[in-house]
C-alpha cells in the first residue's frame, strides 16, 4: 500500500488529483490538507510515501513547509507558477505538474516516481533540493521554524545573528533562539547579502543590528549588537563587513 | 548667452536652432550696417568714417530695441487681439531709438561737419519710420518663432501623455491577466469538468465574460460605479469557486454612489490584492469588504482585508502591486494622494478616491 498526502489550499485542485488517483488502486490518500500547518502534522502522523504539494499557500509556502520536516518524503509539486520559477529544481528527480495538467501528464509523473521508488532513495533528493538554494517564489524575507509543536515565522529583520551548531544553526532574535537544521552556506546564499554578512566561519550577522566594532586582539575584532550580544569577526570576515559597509 | 534656466520649460529651444537663429540675425544685421553706410556714401557723399559711425550707432540701437522686443515676447505671448498694444509698443521704441540716435550723433561727434548735422535733422522722420519697420519685423518674426516653439512643445507633451497612457494600459492589462489567476481558474474548471460538468460550463462562461470585459474596455474609458461593480462581481464569482470554503465578500454600496464615475478596470487589481493578501496571510475564513461612499465631490472606495500584524509588515510593501494603480491615477489626475493604505488592528484598508467631474 502506498500512502499519499495532498496539500493544496484549493479544494478543487485537490479533487482533481484525487480523481486521477482513482486508477491507481494501490495508492490510498491518507489525508488532504488546506495549508502547510496541516501538512506538517499530517506528514508527521502518516509518514506518507509521497506528497502532492502546492507552492503558494497561506502563511507558509510549500518550500517553507518542507524545511520544517526532518525527513521530507518524496514530493511532486503541483503549481500554477510558470516554468521559469521552478526551473531550479527541474533537474531533480522530483517532478512537478503545471496546473492545469492532463491525466496523461499526471500518470507519467506518477509512473516515473513508482519506477524510481525502489532504485534510489527519493528522500535524499528532497533533502538535496532543500539544502541547495532554490529559487523561491518570493524573496526570502522570513524564516519558518518549528518550536515544539508550534510553527513560528520570523521576519528576517528581527534576526540578530546566526551561529553554526553541528548539523544545525542557531538563529538569535532579540529575546529568543531557534534551532534549524540547515547549513551556514544555505543562509549565506539565500539571505540578502547587503544586510546579512558571513563575518566568521560560524557566524552570519545582520548589519542592521550592528552598533559598533571593537578590536579584540591583534587583527581580530568583535561586533557589538543592539541586543548587547557580541559576535566575533574573523580576519576575512572583517574585510567582508568593511566592504559591505563601504569602508 | 541665453541660459535655459531663464526660459520657461515649455519654451526651451534646442541649442542648435538657437545658434542658427543667432547667426542668421547677426549676419542680417551686419549686412544692413554696410548697406546703410554705402547708401550714405554714394547718395549723400559723406566720408566712410561718418557713414559707418552713423550706421553702426543706429543699428546698435535697433538691435537693443529688437532684443527687448524678443525677450518680452518670449515671456509674454500676446494674442492676435493685442496687436494695438504691440503697435504702440513698437512705435514708442522707434521714437526712443531715433531721438537717442540724434542726440548721440549730434552731441559732439564731427562738430565741423555741418552737412552731416543738417542731414541728421532732416532725415529723422524717415529714420523713425525705418526703425519702426525694423522693430516690427523683429517683433513679428519673434512672435512667429515662439508661437511655433510653443506649438511643438504642446504636441510633444500630448504625445508623451499618450505614450504614458498606453504604457499604463499594458501594465494594467498585465496586472489583470495574472497568469497565476488564469491557470488556477483553468485548473478548477478541469476539476469540475469531471465531477460537475454543469458547474464547469458555468465557470467557463464567467471566466470568458471576465476576460472579454478586461480586453474590450478602453483604458481611458470612464464608467459608472455600477458598471465597474458588475465587472468586479464576475471576478469575485470566479475566486469564490476556487476559495468558496474560505472567502466571503461583502459589498456595501450606498445608493448615491452608484452613478458616480471612475476609470474602468480600476477596482479589480485592488480587490485581487486584498484577496491574495487576506488568503495567504491568514488561516481560516476571511471576509473582504468593499464600501463605497461620497464626500466633497469625490467617490471613495474602501477595500478591507484581514491580515496578521505579527508576521506581516505591509508598510514595507510585501509585494502588493498597488503601484501600477497609483501610477494610473497619477496619469489621469496628476495626483499622488488618491490611493492610500492603512491598518486598523488586524484589518488592512486600501482606500481610493476618485474626483468627480464638476
Amino acid at each position: 500500500m502506498i500512502k499519499v498526502v495532498l496539500i493544496d489550499d484549493e479544494p478543487l485542485a485537490r479533487s482533481i488529483v484525487k480523481e486521477y488517483l482513482q486508477t491507481f488502486p494501490e495508492i490510498t490518500i491518507a489525508q488532504e490538507c488546506n495549508d502547510g500547518f496541516e501538512g506538517v502534522k499530517a506528514i508527521a502522523q502518516h509518514k506518507p510515501d509521497l506528497v502532492f504539494l502546492d507552492i503558494q499557500m497561506p502563511k507558509i509556502n510549500g518550500f517553507e513547509m518542507l524545511e520544517l520536516i526532518e525527513q521530507p518524503p518524496s514530493v511532486i509539486f503541483t503549481t500554477a507558477f510558470d516554468e521559469y520559477a521552478i526551473k531550479a529544481f527541474e533537474s531533480r528527480a522530483i517532478d512537478y505538474l503545471l496546473k492545469p495538467f492532463s491525466k496523461d501528464r499526471f500518470e507519467k509523473a506518477l509512473q516515473k516516481w513508482l519506477q524510481q521508488r525502489n532504485q534510489n532513495d527519493q528522500k535524499s533528493n528532497t533533502q538535496t533540493l532543500l539544502t541547495e538554494e532554490v529559487r523561491q517564489p518570493e524573496e526570502r524575507n522570513r524564516i519558518v521554524v518549528r518550536e515544539g509543536s508550534n510553527i513560528r515565522i520570523i521576519p528576517v529583520h528581527e534576526i540578530q545573528y546566526i551561529e553554526a551548531y553541528d548539523d544545525y544553526v542557531k538563529i538569535f532574535t532579540q529575546k529568543e533562539m531557534f534551532l534549524k537544521k540547515k547549513t551556514m552556506s544555505f543562509y549565506e546564499k539565500s539571505l540578502d547579502g547587503s544586510q546579512f554578512v558571513r563575518v566568521h566561519r560560524s557566524y552570519i550577522m545582520n548589519l542592521q543590528q550592528l552598533t559598533k566594532i571593537e578590536p579584540l586582539e591583534k587583527e581580530t575584532y568583535v561586533a557589538l549588537l543592539k541586543s548587547g550580544a557580541k559576535v566575533p569577526l574573523s580576519k576575512s570576515g572583517y574585510v567582508r563587513i568593511k566592504s559591505v559597509l563601504g569602508l | 548667452m541665453l541660459t535655459n534656466l531663464k526660459i520657461p520649460l515649455t519654451l526651451s529651444l534646442p541649442a542648435t536652432s538657437k545658434k542658427r537663429l543667432l547667426i542668421a540675425g547677426t549676419s542680417w544685421w551686419l549686412l544692413l550696417i554696410l548697406i546703410e553706410a554705402y547708401a550714405m556714401v554714394t547718395t549723400f557723399s559723406f566720408s566712410w568714417v561718418i557713414a559707418l559711425t552713423d550706421s553702426v550707432n543706429m543699428n546698435l540701437l535697433i538691435a537693443a530695441a529688437g532684443y527687448i522686443t524678443y525677450t518680452s515676447l518670449r515671456y509674454y505671448q500676446p494674442n492676435a487681439k493685442n496687436y494695438l498694444y504691440l503697435t504702440v509698443w513698437s512705435i514708442a521704441l522707434a521714437v526712443m531709438c531715433t531721438i537717442t540716435h540724434r542726440y548721440m550723433m549730434g552731441w559732439n561727434l564731427f562738430p565741423q561737419e555741418n552737412e552731416y548735422h543738417k542731414f541728421l535733422y532732416a532725415s529723422q522722420i524717415f529714420r523713425g519710420l525705418l526703425v519702426w519697420f525694423m522693430i516690427s519685423l523683429i517683433g513679428v518674426i519673434s512672435w512667429i518663432w515662439f508661437f511655433l516653439q510653443e506649438q511643438r512643445a504642446g504636441e510633444k507633451r500630448e504625445q508623451d501623455t499618450l505614450k504614458l497612457a498606453r504604457e499604463a494600459e499594458l501594465a494594467s492589462l498585465r496586472q489583470q491577466l495574472q497568469p497565476h489567476f488564469l491557470f488556477n481558474s483553468l485548473n478548477s474548471i478541469s476539476a469540475l469538468a469531471g465531477s460537475k460538468p454543469d458547474e464547469a460550463r458555468k465557470m467557463i462562461q464567467q471566466l470568458s465574460d471576465f476576460l472579454r470585459g478586461t480586453i474590450k474596455k478602453d483604458d481611458q474609458q470612464v464608467v459608472t460605479l455600477a458598471e465597474e461593480l458588475k465587472h468586479l462581481q464576475l471576478y469575485l464569482d470566479i475566486e469564490k469557486v476556487r476559495f468558496g470554503h474560505r472567502l466571503r465578500t461583502e459589498i456595501d454600496k450606498s445608493e448615491d454612489t452608484l452613478y458616480l464615475t471612475l476609470p474602468s478596470l480600476l477596482l479589480q487589481p485592488l480587490v485581487e490584492n486584498a484577496i491574495k493578501f487576506g488568503l495567504y496571510d491568514t488561516i481560516g475564513e476571511i471576509t473582504i469588504r468593499i464600501i463605497t461612499s461620497t464626500q466633497d465631490n469625490q467617490l471613495i472606495i474602501r477595500i478591507e482585508n484581514p491580515f496578521d500584524p505579527q508576521t506581516s509588515h505591509p508598510k514595507h510593501g510585501v509585494g502588493f502591486g498597488l503601484s501600477s494603480v497609483q501610477r494610473r491615477l497619477y496619469l489621469l489626475y496628476a495626483r499622488n494622494d488618491l490611493l492610500s493604505t492603512f491598518q486598523i488592528d488586524d484589518v488592512f484598508v486600501t482606500e481610493v478616491k476618485i474626483p468627480q467631474p464638476v
